[in-house]
């Protein structure tokens, strides 16, 4: 029946330790495991990124330049509709690089929150069939966001370029941190609602509603000044500068969006944005990882609730 | 072996249950959030399992329906969590539990193998490295590049398989998928497993078939609503398969005959009675013997030309043989009444093992009338070492050819 092989094998097996199947529950050390986990799957990650965006433009002749189309196209109805019919492009110079830049972070978000919160029910198959850290789903549509997030930066400087505006200012480390942020942000929501929607099938929908409405809940379409002069020291206020998106996105303007950054009329900036960037990301942090606490305790009962 | 191997597996008192919700929506949870306890429906699907598998086994799980079987098997992947005990084990772990759950339909089929194989837990060199095995193995060729989409099932579940068996697993879980493709494939999936066992993997698979599991299981594990109730070598756990196979039956048969009496149209199989002109003193019957097999089924009323069939299968369910008076061009009366058919089965070539009968009544159109799947059963004792349904009286030689 055996051979040397099968010896060598059991020998082998032998110097392992045994390993108990599934998630330890600490807090800590449960996070550290699954974080270790999650790093040794990394190129799995990689190659289910690369599966979402082949099979979303496989078949299409225009293939990854769809992922252009949609924010290229609100970029037209928001600058003609907001800009110049409503005419908010003369209270803000720039307007179409300003528009661009908040759609930019504003895309990123809702695409890692709302892939996110689907991947665990479309990877159904594979969650109840083989033993994954699970956390990969929701971290593969972060991978696939950022890759249209990629696409549209590049657009974006070249824009910048073009108009001859390039962002090359002490401000810019203030559009890195407000990416870095919304990544955090969004990958926090993402895994937390990714593991919630298994229970509770409504949340998809939920979440598409919510961040429709959120949308003008920061200064994408709109100047930060238009809020300022409406609600400026009230606790109003403060309350919508509690919004991480928010503050990501007013971050990334004040780096990418020179004709404001310089300061040329009338563009205002809320105090002490630095600071709030630093705390909405220290917050998001800690959200991230009681998330995947959460997502941790519940992805034990995954494979039969889908 | 001379040392005792290392354990490989070590499940401690698992239990699982399985909360059955009857409402999934925010707002059913919302509105019922008070009577919650009774809206859920608890199901242990384990009890108290205590199991440990020494490396280089092959262990098979057996056991009806619903008993439990493929949890434990998703326990031990890991792909769910027991309620209660714990699951230890090391090494390599590959689980073939369903082939090809990681395939995407729009990705060619190379693409395909990279993210399997990724999946099961190899790396992209190590992929590189067997790829040109796993395309010979799985016999795709050239259609390696199309989409899998375009494949027939066959070439997906075959690529799925040739994945699989190439990620030098150190223990497989194998659920049900063995029988897959053609028969020369099917052959060459067999002959791999054996070559798995020689190279001392670890196998637990569960299996529905007995002749599987007598050629390939070292150790029997035979579960029964989620218990143990068997744990041993192969013979001894397709035996207690058996028994609560037959318990099973007992109990569908009384349940059966109460309703006996309402016969108002049709027929009905009312008993099957077997007896054997060579039996032990236990009442098995012996080879070679003449072995009757005698219906009684009763008539209410049923248009001309009816067939009564029947069928000896193994307690899995693979039929053995099977034949019915319309084939032996015998007519039937069709008034209203009571009638014996007794087929007559001489020299009985049937092997060690336990039968069942099933007595099938056709109408002239093969509509089944009625049907009694388990109407009886026997045992055939044999002093052999032979395997299967059939005996010979083998003999073998040997001659020198240089």
């Amino acid at each position: 029946m055996t051979d040397s092989g099968a010896a060598e094998r059991a020998a082998r097996i032998e110097t392992l330790p045994m390993v108990q199947v599934g998630r330890t529950q600490g807090f800590f050390r449960g996070a550290v495991r699954s974080l270790g986990e999650i790093w040794s799957q990394r190129e799995l990650l990689g190659l289910l990124v690369r599966r979402e965006l082949k099979a979303r433009y496989k078949d299409s002749s225009l293939g990854v330049l769809w992922s252009l189309v949609r924010p290229l196209t609100q970029l037209l109805i928001y600058y003609f509709a907001v800009g110049q019919i409503l005419g908010v492009a003369r209270a803000v110079p720039d307007f179409a690089i300003f528009v661009f830049v908040g759609l930019t972070g504003w895309t990123l978000f809702i695409e890692i929150v709302g892939n996110g919160t689907k991947s665990i029910i479309s990877n159904g198959g594979l969650v109840k069939k083989v033993y994954l850290p699970r956390e990969i789903f929701p971290l593969a549509s972060v991978g696939g966001a950022l890759f249209s997030f990629a696409m549209q930066f590049l657009i974006l400087i070249t824009a910048t370029l073009v108009l001859s505006r390039f962002p090359l200012t002490p401000d810019l480390p203030y559009a890195l941190l407000g990416i870095v942020l919304i990544i955090v942000f969004g990958t926090a929501l993402g895994i937390l609602l990714a593991g919630l929607t298994v229970y509770l099938r409504d949340l998809e929908h939920l979440v598409e509603v919510i961040l429709a409405v959120l949308f003008w809940a920061s200064p994408i379409v709109y100047s930060y000044a238009f809020v300022s002069n409406a609600i400026s020291g009230t606790w109003l206020e403060q309350l919508y500068l509690a919004n991480p998106v928010t503050v990501a996105i007013l971050g990334m303007q004040k780096g990418l969006w020179l004709a404001g950054s310089l300061a040329e009329g009338g563009v205002v900036w809320p105090p002490d944005l630095a600071l709030r960037m630093w705390i909405a990301l220290g917050v998001s942090l800690v959200l991230l990882w009681v998330s995947q606490r959460i997502f941790a305790r519940l992805q034990g009962n995954f494979a039969q609730e889908l | 072996m001379t040392s005792p191997a290392p354990l490989i597996v070590s499940v401690t008192d698992a239990s699982k249950r399985f909360v059955l919700h009857k409402d999934k929506s925010v707002k059913e949870r919302l509105l019922n959030l008070r009577r919650a306890r009774q809206h859920r429906v608890d199901f242990w699907a384990l009890h108290n399992i205590t199991l440990d598998i020494e490396s280089g086994t092959t262990v098979g799980l057996v056991g009806h329906n619903g008993s439990g079987k493929s949890t434990l098997l998703k326990v031990i992947g890991g792909i769910i969590q027991p309620t209660s005990g714990t699951v230890k084990r090391r090494g390599r772990i590959a689980a073939l539990l369903e082939l090809g759950a990681g395939f995407h339909p729009d990705l060619t089929g190379r693409e395909n193998v990279y993210l399997n194989a990724s999946i099961l837990g190899l790396s992209r060199a190590e992929t590189d490295r067997y790829f040109d095995d796993i395309v010979e193995f799985s016999e795709i060729g050239e259609f390696i590049d199309s989409q899998v989409k375009f494949y027939s099932s066959g070439m997906y579940v075959r690529l799925a398989f040739s994945v699989a068996i190439h990620v030098d697993p150190d223990l497989l879980l194998v659920d049900e998928v063995l029988a897959v493709g053609d028969e020369p494939f099917q052959r060459k999936c067999m002959d791999k497993i054996q070559q798995f066992q020689r190279e001392g993997r670890t196998i637990v698979f569960v299996s529905h078939s007995a002749d599987q599991v007598m050629q390939l299981c070292d150790r029997v594990i035979v579960l029964d609503h989620g218990r143990m109730i068997f744990d041993g070598d192969a013979e001894g756990g397709i035996a207690a398969l058996r028994e609560s196979f037959v318990a099973g039956t007992a109990a569908t048969d009384t349940t059966g005959a109460t309703v006996l009496e309402e016969l108002t149209t049709g027929a009905r199989v009312e008993s099957v009675r077997l007896t054997s002109t060579k039996t032990n003193l236990a009442g098995d019957f012996l080879p070679g013997g003449d072995i009757s097999v005698a219906v009684r089924y009763r008539i209410a009323s049923v248009d001309p030309g009816l067939i009564v069939g029947i069928g000896i299968q193994t307690p899995a369910g693979n039929a053995v043989y099977g034949i019915n008076t319309h084939g032996m061009s015998l007519g039937l009366p069709s008034k209203p009444g009571t009638y014996d058919v007794a087929f007559l089965l001489p020299d009985s070539a049937l092997a060690k093992g336990e039968y069942h009968v099933r007595a099938t009544i056709y109408a002239a159109n093969r509509s089944t009338i009625d049907d009694a799947p388990l109407a009886a059963s026997f045992r055939v004792e044999d002093q052999t070492a032979a395997v299967g349904v059939v005996r010979f009286d083998t003999t073998a030689t040997v001659g020198r050819l240089d």
